[in-house]
């Protein structure tokens, strides 16, 4: 079974989102894309300043198997790159919520999070795709 | 399969060796440089190795017998119809005259050569049942490109600009969705169902005013006929869509059905598939395109018209609305030689029995392999000239995958069967033996899977860690993919 | 049955087996409407015997001329080895390498030729090769498009001293993508890139400039200049080169401060023969930066189970196999065999054996220049440096001399009527080293009388 962190938001397309302490927003996928993914080989993040809509394909992961978009859960301005995916995209492997966070953004409202799904209907999605 | 791996060709080289009998005479390297402005010259000679012409005939000779090959090997690699190449399309596509002759030569030069191009696009309207045909394209993708190319052209030419969308069956080949996008197009998918038709529902959900076309395998990538075929032509010609079809399977059905007579609008043909020009080791290939008469006039340049006796390239002064140019000169003129001698020996009779015998060859693997407690995809179906076996019982009562089949099979001296495709259907094998090969081969071939299946019942590993006898072991994808390692760099380079 | 092994009684047994009466019963699925009975319009079969007899009356009726004509398409000596080897069964018949374990030898190749691509263009990665110089130029204005990070611009900036058949097929393959090209007019003096027009896209948002070199003329472009241009414009440069002309030429990654972004071109005069225009092969080299965003198939090196080393497909994420619809391109081919061939003849030529190539091609040119502007009413287009070829200006029409000239069988050169009108009669001509002085001497009386013929006429 996936690992789905009480305390963070979920989008169906399997990204994550935490609100920091200093009210940005920082994003990554979840347990069970990376597990799909298999082993990461390469990460493209977005640069940083690029404004993101909901939705948006922001990021790139790409596995041996495959490449996928990652789409922003959050509308708002990127301004902060996870740099050491760079060298290291199997930080998405080892510690997807934590040092495998793909970028942070200054949300464009403040309502942020509230459309996403929180750990519950995330585990009920994944439940209904079969994982 | 000789296993000792051959080093690399710069570990050869020796500075100041070289093949000097195949340098020209007298050039003089300095006073050609001296007539170049100092800051457009070259400053470091570039790494190319400096060997003997025996270091070089042996180093290249070696690798290829760290290949599998057709010549070598059986190759019951489903959907690329792996069949013998003749050596006589070989031999006679490379005569003096045609290799010598430059592709803007004018048509009186070369009347010898376009008089085979002109009788090839009328064997394969023939063979096809389409009204044109343009030999232009140089590979299957190639031929899809221009295909779609041709079907926005057309709804284009009528001012009907919203048709920009392509309907491709879940099954599909990749590469019809990405030849969609490449042209613009924005691709709706729709599944099949439970017995590999196209699902006729999602079908007349999926087409309307902004439908530009289907595009269509078929017998499809499932290795069953698509029988609901006249109605989907039906559907989509009534929405105002054309029917594409993809060559790829062609093979199936060469001298039995047309898919100009099932209704489709333009069709790519693989040659290298078919018409049994080689594989080369990924290509070239050559994907010729056959349309209906409503797409003619959009058929890429150049084609080759006859005027009275002579033959002559058709190109946009010609044809205004062609979809235009897609290579420098006019595609891979030497593989549709090869495809040219490869028609005229086999002939009419030959040509008929090709889908016949192919057809015949991969229905008798499927009931020897069913009967040896392979599980087939679609049991109830007939195969075409493929069919599917799936290893999804295997996988979870053994925990060995089609991958390791695959692999394994490599020790026995075939190939693999292709993996992985089509994506619907789990841990599957497509299989597709070819009219060219003998019982004799395809009861081996049954033998070795039958072998491999008691292996995995007796012990899963040798499979998880085949191959044993290859020149390499399986090797780490991952730490290819990060850890580029894309060119060779001398041992002490400090890079 | 050509190429069909079965007996009858093959035929009968196996059908027991399927369980199915006859061969027909096997399309039982295929409605009945829609069956043939028949291909009326196929000739009958011919025995290996009489195809090679048919294949040897067709090839003799294309003759064998003496040539003058380069366009893209160059005659170079082949070393008998190249084809030798490549023609092997286990080349020739093998599949696309995706069982690595049954494919070193195909793959170790490929990981050989983006070796000697990459360090002759002075690029830093290379793909295993495109289809031809033509398309090879439209896959690398799309990849352009994709790779510029700072620019969403679709427009492309391509020079008319790029060869035409080029554009055409860059306006084909990518103009149903939104890609623009626009041109840029070359100077009357020299046929380079005109500065002046170029310097008008100043300040634009365009994504890639394409620079060809030699260009289409044959002339030499001041490469430095220009893509230190386009660069301070926040352009991509796309490189097209002549792969032989590189052993004497400043490889793009050495245009400018910093080098071309792209390189590509035409990968024919490495070994593989004319053959009426394929099949070739293009050629793709590029940064490490933007090998991602590269099209077709790249092979790496890397280490098996047991820590040996081999070779592999990697980078495959980015294909149409997987990622279908996203895919950097359709494409699924490497001229797999037109690559080995030249792999093969870059080994065998070597660094020094390609220089003397080049130097040869040069020279034959220029004396070929310099014997025909002798003739009266013929004078050079241009002036300014050269690599092998030339476009001569004529006082009569280009096409009626290139009629005469073939009646004597010479093929003159290339008619550049058609595609540069401001020229007036103008031929684009070429010689390599298969070219002997007598050969040039035989052209420059040739040419002579057939001049004269014209005018008289």
């Amino acid at each position: 079974m996936s690992q789905v962190p009480a305390d963070l938001r979920y989008a169906k397309s399997h990204e994550w989102a935490r609100t920091l302490p200093d009210g940005r927003i920082e994003v990554g996928i979840t347990d069970h894309a990376q597990h799909a993914l298999g082993d990461l080989v390469f990460v493209d993040v977005p640069q940083l300043g690029t404004s993101l809509e909901i939705g948006g394909a922001c990021a790139v992961v790409e596995s041996v198997k495959a490449a996928s978009d990652v789409y922003s859960p959050v509308a708002g301005t990127v301004v902060e790159v996870n740099e050491s995916l760079s060298g290291s995209p199997e930080l998405i492997n080892e510690d997807c919520y934590g040092k495998g966070w793909l970028y942070r953004v200054q949300p464009a409202s403040a309502s942020g999070l509230d459309a996403l799904l929180d750990a519950g209907a995330y585990s009920a999605v994944l439940a209904a795709e079969g994982g | 399969m000789n296993q000792i791996l051959e080093k690399s060709i710069f570990e050869y080289s020796r500075s100041g060796r070289s093949a000097t009998v195949q340098q020209p005479p007298g050039a003089d390297v300095d006073s050609a440089v001296a007539t170049i402005p100092a800051a457009l010259r070259r400053r470091q000679a570039p790494m190319l190795p400096e060997v003997s012409e025996l270091d070089a005939v042996r180093h290249f000779t070696r690798l290829s017998q760290l290949n599998f090959s057709i010549d070598t090997n059986f190759y019951p690699l489903g959907s690329c119809t792996m069949k013998y190449n003749p050596k006589a399309c070989n031999q006679y596509a490379m005569l003096p005259e045609f290799l010598a002759r430059h592709p803007l030569a004018p048509d009186s030069q070369g009347q010898g050569f376009l008089s085979c191009m002109f009788e090839l696009q009328e064997m394969l309207k023939e063979v096809t049942g389409m009204k044109a045909v343009s030999l232009n394209p140089m590979a299957g993708a190639h031929g899809e490109f221009a295909g779609v190319a041709m079907i926005r052209a057309y709804h284009r030419a009528r001012g009907d600009l919203a048709r920009n969308e392509i309907i491709v069956p879940e099954a599909a080949h990749g590469t019809n969705p990405a030849t969609a996008t490449m042209c613009g197009c924005i691709v709706k998918e729709i599944p099949v169902d439970a017995q590999g038709d196209v699902d006729l529902d999602a079908l007349a959900k999926a087409v309307g005013p902004n439908t530009a076309g289907i595009m269509l395998t078929n017998p499809s990538t499932l290795g069953v006929f698509e029988r609901k075929i006249e109605q989907v032509a039906k559907l989509v010609h009534g929405a105002g869509g054309l029917l594409y079809y993809d060559g790829a399977n062609l093979n199936a059905i060469l001298g039995k059905v047309r898919p100009g007579d099932m209704g489709f609008d333009v069709i790519h043909m693989n040659l290298h598939k078919t018409f049994s020009t080689p594989h080369g080791g990924g290509g070239p290939g050559a994907g010729a395109v056959g349309v209906s008469a409503r797409l003619e006039p959009f058929l890429p340049v150049p084609i080759v018209g006859r005027d009275g006796d002579q033959y002559r390239w058709l190109s946009e002064a010609d044809r205004p609305q062609s979809i235009g140019r897609l290579s420098a000169f006019m595609g891979n003129a030497g593989v549709l030689l090869r495809a040219y001698i490869y028609m005229r020996m086999l002939g009419r009779e030959g040509m008929s029995r090709v889908g016949e015998y192919a057809t015949l060859n991969a229905n008798y693997v499927m009931a020897r392999l069913r009967q040896a407690g392979f599980d087939l995809a679609y049991p109830e179906r007939r195969a075409s000239h493929e069919f599917i076996v799936t290893m999804k019982r295997q996988a979870k009562e053994l925990n060995v995958t089609a991958m390791d089949i695959a692999k394994r099979l490599l020790d026995y001296g075939f190939h693999a069967p292709t993996t992985y495709f089509p994506l619907l259907v789990p841990e599957c094998l497509l299989i597709e033996p070819t009219e060219t090969e003998s019982r004799e081969t395809l009861d081996a071939f049954v033998e070795a899977m039958t072998i491999i299946l008691g292996e995995a019942q007796a012990d899963a590993s040798t499979l998880k860690t085949a191959p044993h006898t290859m020149p390499v072991r399986r090797l780490d994808d991952v730490r290819a993919a990060k850890q580029l390692d894309l060119t060779w760099k001398p041992v002490n380079s400090a890079a | 049955m050509p190429f069909i092994p079965h007996t009858e009684q093959d035929v009968r047994e196996m059908l027991a087996t399927i369980g199915a009466p006859s061969i027909d019963a096997l399309f039982d699925e295929i409605p009945a409407s829609l069956r043939i009975q028949g291909l009326d319009g196929i000739p009958e079969g011919l025995s290996e015997m009489e195809i090679g007899r048919l294949m040897s009356e067709r090839a003799r009726l294309d003759g064998r001329p003496l040539s003058f004509i380069g366009a893209g398409a160059y005659e170079h000596h082949i070393p008998s080895a190249v084809w030798a080897i490549t023609t092997r069964g286990e080349f020739y018949s093998a599949y696309t390498p995706y069982q690595a374990e049954a494919s070193q030898g195909t793959l170790q190749l490929i990981y050989e030729y983006q070796t000697m691509i990459s360090s002759l263009t002075g690029m830093e990665v290379s793909n295993a090769s495109l289809y031809d110089g033509g398309s090879a130029v439209a896959e690398a204005a799309l990849m352009a498009v994709r790779a510029h990070r700072k620019s969403k611009s679709l427009r492309v900036l391509v020079p008319s001293t790029v060869n035409p058949n080029y554009r055409r097929v860059a306006i084909s393959t990518a103009g149903n993508q939104g890609l623009r090209f626009e041109t840029v007019a070359y100077r009357r003096e020299d046929g380079c890139i005109d500065r002046e027009a170029l310097a008008a896209f100043a300040g634009e948002d365009i994504a890639a400039l394409v620079i060809q070199q030699p260009n289409f003329f044959g002339q030499l472009e001041d490469v430095d200049t220009l893509t230190d241009w386009a660069h301070e414009q926040g352009m991509l440069v796309i490189a097209v080169v002549n792969p032989t002309s590189l052993a004497l030429l400043k490889p793009p990654g050495e245009w400018g401060k910093t080098g071309a972004d792209i390189c590509v071109g035409e990968g024919q005069p490495l070994g593989v023969p004319l053959s009426s225009g394929g099949p070739y092969f293009g050629f793709m080299t590029t940064r490490m930066e933007y090998v991602r965003s590269m099209p077709g198939r790249i092979v790496g090196r890397t280490v098996d189970l047991d820590g040996k080393p081999g070779y592999t497909l990697t980078l495959q994420a980015r294909e149409q196999h997987i990622r279908r619809g996203k895919a950097t391109s359709n494409i699924c081919t490497n001229q797999g065999l037109l690559m080995t061939a030249a792999t093969i003849y870059m080994t065998l030529i070597g660094p020094q054996g390609l220089a003397k190539v080049a130097a040869a091609s040069m020279q034959r040119s220029s004396e070929l220049v310099e014997a025909l502007t002798q003739v009266k009413g013929v004078r050079a287009a241009f002036n300014g440096p050269r690599f092998h070829e030339a476009v001569l200006l004529l006082d009569r029409a280009a096409a009626a001399v290139l009629r005469e000239l073939e009646a004597q069988g010479i093929l003159g050169g290339f008619d550049l009527s058609a595609d540069y009108p401001e020229l007036g009669s103008a031929l684009l001509v070429c010689a390599t080293e298969t070219k002997t002085a007598g050969d040039l001497a035989r052209y420059a009386a040739a040419l002579g009388a057939a001049v004269q013929k014209v005018r008289a006429a």
